[in-house]
């Protein structure tokens, strides 16, 4: 059959075509997390995908791992317990913006605050997808979603300066259009002995694009193209992020890791006994 | 051993969504009755772009034993 070797290493093909709307971004940002996965060469058994509930949420159904799929906003709680029980495994989390920034936002800061080593992957299509298309905690002020009939009054947040507040230790942010950097960002925060945050920016053309009148998928995409901007230029020229996304490596701060602060105090009253 | 030399579609998965078609570079694809197709093919670099981003790995660069 016609399947790339990507898809025949990784991917439960028996769970294939995914439900994804067509030219929905999470297709996207789930093959750049496969691409970083196989570019570190990790022992595929080795890695625990965990997820909330969301259509980014599903991702963990199609990816071959071991795979927990859970309840709406609480994917860090249950990574946090596999990573206690097994701190060996590479615990990857993914989810969505109503995932981890509604339900789950009180999970999101505390995990970040605990800088446990967790990467964790957040969809942000700036809506609720999967439920049909209710504001989000990141849809920008004035947008419309079907709870916001006459336009969004919430400040939005940015994910990624909630996660580098809270204590995150590896912040990046790639998007759809920009999957390679995606990738590389994702690579970064596997290999951070801590908490890392990346957002990857999704296009929903079903509910966001058609409520605020953003046109197809692509004109989705072209937008991105359009309007991110690398953290690394606008360093060094501030005028050229004026009104742009900005993408790539945010913040990167190594700090101590919970679960090997954790295992010291085992060490320790170990000794005493 | 495969050479990793061709541009493989795979039409039972392409939900028509013109994404690779759109960012394609040398303009080898466009959409036929709502799949993607790649209709000049001898213009293709082998860049990989339409894998990037396709959502449904339904376009990809592989080797003859791929297809
Ligand atoms: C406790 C609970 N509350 C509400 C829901 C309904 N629900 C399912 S998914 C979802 C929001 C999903 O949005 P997001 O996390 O942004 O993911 P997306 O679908 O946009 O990818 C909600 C509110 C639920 N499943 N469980
Ligand atoms: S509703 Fe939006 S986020 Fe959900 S699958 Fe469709 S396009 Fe993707
Ligand atoms: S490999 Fe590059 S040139 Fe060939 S079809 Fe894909 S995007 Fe176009
Ligand atoms: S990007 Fe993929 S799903 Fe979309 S038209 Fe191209 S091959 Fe089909």
């Amino acid at each position: 059959m016609m399947y790339s070797n990507l898809v025949k290493k990784y991917y439960r093909i028996n769970n294939l075509p995914h439900i994804w709307c067509p030219g929905c971004g999470h297709g996207i940002l789930m093959n750049s997390i496969i691409r970083a996965i196989d570019n570190l060469k990790l022992d595929k058994d080795n890695i625990c995908v965990v997820s909330g509930i969301g259509c980014s949420s599903r991702a963990s159904g199609y990816m071959d791992f071991n795979t927990l799929h859970t309840t709406h906003g609480r994917a860090l709680a249950f990574a946090t317990g596999i990573k206690f029980a097994n701190p060996n495994l590479k615990v990857i989390v993914v989810t969505g913006d109503g995932d981890c920034a509604a339900i789950g936002g009180n999970h999101l800061i505390h995990a970040a605050r605990r800088n446990i080593d967790i990467t964790t992957i957040a969809f942000n299509n700036n809506i609720y997808g999967m439920t049909g298309g209710q504001y989000s905690p990141t849809t920008p002020t004035g947008d419309f979603g079907t709870t916001a009939p006459y336009g969004n009054i919430d400040k939005s947040f940015d994910l990624c300066n909630l996660a580098k507040s809270a204590g995150a230790t590896y912040v990046g942010r790639g998007t759809a259009y920009h999957a390679s950097l995606l990738t590389k960002l994702i690579e970064n925060g596997l290999n951070n002995n801590g908490f890392s945050f990346i957002e990857g920016v999704s296009v929903c053309p079903t509910y966001y694009g058609r409520k605020n009148k953003k046109g197809s998928s692509v004109k989705m995409m072209t937008y991105l193209k359009e309007n991110c901007i690398d953290k690394k230029v606008v360093d060094k020229k501030p005028e050229l992020g004026e009104n742009k996304i900005l993408i790539g490596e945010l913040y990167n701060n190594s700090q101590p890791e919970y679960t090997e602060k954790y295992k010291e105090i085992i060490k320790m009253l170990s000794k005493e006994s | 051993m495969c050479d990793n030399n061709s541009l493989i579609i795979n039409t039972d998965w392409c939900k028509g969504c013109g994404i690779c078609v759109e960012f394609c570079p040398k303009k080898v694809l466009s959409l036929s009755k709502g799949k993607v197709v790649a209709e000049k093919k001898e213009d293709c670099i082998l860049c990989g772009q339409c894998e990037l981003r396709c959502p449904d790995n339904a376009i990809f660069i592989g080797g003859k034993c791929d297809e």
